[in-house]
């Protein structure tokens, strides 16, 4: 230990380090290369189209059915299309060498996953939104419900993409992610689709909502805080293993 | 403390310690877990409302208590893992898992068969049986990407990851009798509380309860002497020992 003691000791890096230019490019960069390759965003919408699609078609177009299953068909939609989305959010990055750079650079790590996430949502959930309340009218679901289905996706659709991140993170580089990152995260997203179908649901009851937005809220809340965290834990272990 | 601390990152060391303790908690456990299901099966009161169909709550019960404590041990030793590195902590996640998911698919199965007679369905859509059915998803999620991942310590680091973030479920389950309304009962013994059966149903439960834990401890020594032995196979003990 003496030996040790003897040591000058390491300082910190006292100049401080520019965040924010940095979390911006980054947020600009990533929403510029999706804008660019548009298949990839319109992949991820379509697909939340035909699914939806499927279940008036393959289970029943009655209007009891939908007004009351619709709500449900939709998050699972949303849900599905956010997962096969995912993939996308650190691959290219990685195949490209650009996540090397950014795991390399003085600011947070946490910060630049958290910007990548939102730049992701930016680009896969709010179009999902958007695309709520057309999907919602051919559910034959009434205004009420179409309103209170896009807050809960606007509040749930986030937490679904900080959860994924995680997923995505730890499946980088990996043979077959695909199906794995999906057996990784459904799990987590379980309570996320209950509490946002719950909502609807004590909606179109006529019950208080209050409570069930702010479950939701709080989720939004523990998944911002805590998930860039563990995406960028993963992140460091998926990039030393290649 | 501290030597003890260095050598529990041993392998070799903790393949022997582990080697003497399985017949501990071999046979203590067979015996607890015997005595308990026997007087439990066929010896304690029968209920005065379920009459004889409560008695898989020897079974039930202990496997649900393990499918939950397996994961929070888990948890602790994915902890460990990532912090300090220590090898045999990762070892313990690789030799658990697979457990774990047996024991939380016995306690939705035997709850499953409890359901039948006393609700009149096999499954429903609550929150207590939905949050097992979670974990017994995170325990396979677990495995998945332990076989996925062919470098073993970058394996070990991304399953702690995953079962770190995994653990939220466990507060879901043990409260989701409480927070929402449901056909389950509630948490059948409380250390807190005096418990709300005759001695005569609930020391067989405990007894069976502990027998379990011990035949689980049983199984993680055996469990991590085997991967112990396969990870360290061109180390030259392991290569004497086989000789």
């Amino acid at each position: 230990m003496s030996a040790m003691q003897k040591l000058p000791r390491l300082t910190p890096r006292q100049e401080s380090v520019p965040v924010w230019p940095a979390c911006w490019a980054v947020m600009r960069r990533d929403l510029l290369s999706s804008l660019r390759q548009r298949q990839d965003l319109f992949n991820p919408l379509l697909f939340f189209v035909m699914v939806v699609s499927l279940f008036p078609l393959g289970v029943s177009p009655e209007k009891a059915f939908l007004r009351e299953a619709g709500a449900g068909i939709l998050w699972v939609a949303a849900l599905l299309s956010t997962l096969l989305s995912l993939d996308h959010l650190f691959r290219h990055d990685f195949e490209e060498g650009v996540l090397e750079q950014l795991l390399l650079q003085p600011q947070p790590l946490y910060l630049i996953v958290l910007t990548k996430v939102v730049a992701h949502w930016l680009v896969t959930g709010v179009p999902l939104i958007l695309m709520t309340p057309v999907l919602g009218i051919m559910l034959q679901l009434d205004g009420n419900s179409i309103a209170c289905l896009c807050l809960t996706l606007l509040l749930g659709t986030p937490v679904l993409s900080f959860i994924g991140a995680i997923g995505a993170a730890l499946t980088l580089g990996l043979r077959s992610a695909g199906i794995l990152l999906s057996l990784l995260v459904i799990p987590l997203y379980i309570p996320v689709l209950i509490f946002g179908t719950g909502t609807v649901m004590a909606a179109g009851q006529g019950l208080p909502t209050a409570s069930h937005f702010a479950l939701l809220g709080a989720l939004l809340v523990l998944a911002l805080t805590c998930a860039p965290f563990a995406a960028a834990a993963a992140l460091r272990i998926s990039v030393s293993n290649s | 403390m501290w030597q003890f601390f260095h050598k529990l990152g041993s392998p070799k060391w903790f393949y022997g310690i582990a080697g003497r303790l399985l017949p501990w908690f071999l046979v203590p456990g067979l015996l607890l877990l015997l005595t308990g299901i026997v007087w439990g099966l066929a010896f304690a009161p029968p209920d005065y409302l379920q009459g004889n169909s409560y008695r898989i709550i020897y079974i039930h019960v202990p496997t649900a208590f393990l499918a939950q404590a397996c994961y929070v041990m888990m948890a602790v030793a994915g902890l460990v893992t990532l912090v300090w590195r220590m090898k045999l902590a990762d070892v313990f996640v690789k030799a658990v898992a697979p457990v774990g998911a047996v024991v939380t698919f016995l306690a939705l199965f035997t709850g499953a068969v409890w359901g039948k007679p006393t609700w009149g369905t096999w499954w429903i859509w609550d929150a207590r049986l939905t949050s097992m059915l979670i974990l017994l998803f995170l325990y396979f999620g677990a495995i998945a990407l332990g076989n996925a991942i062919a470098d073993e310590k970058s394996a070990a680091k991304a399953v702690a990851v995953l079962v770190l973030v995994g653990v939220v479920n466990i507060p879901i389950i043990k409260y989701s009798v409480e927070w929402w309304n449901t056909l389950h009962q509630p948490a059948t013994l409380k250390l807190t509380e005096k418990p709300s059966m005759p001695p005569e149903m609930w020391v067989p439960l405990v007894l069976s309860i502990l027998g379990l834990y011990l035949l689980f401890g049983w199984l993680a020594c055996l469990r991590m002497q085997t991967e112990i032995l396969h990870r360290e196979r061109r180390a030259r003990w392991v290569q004497e020992l086989v000789e």
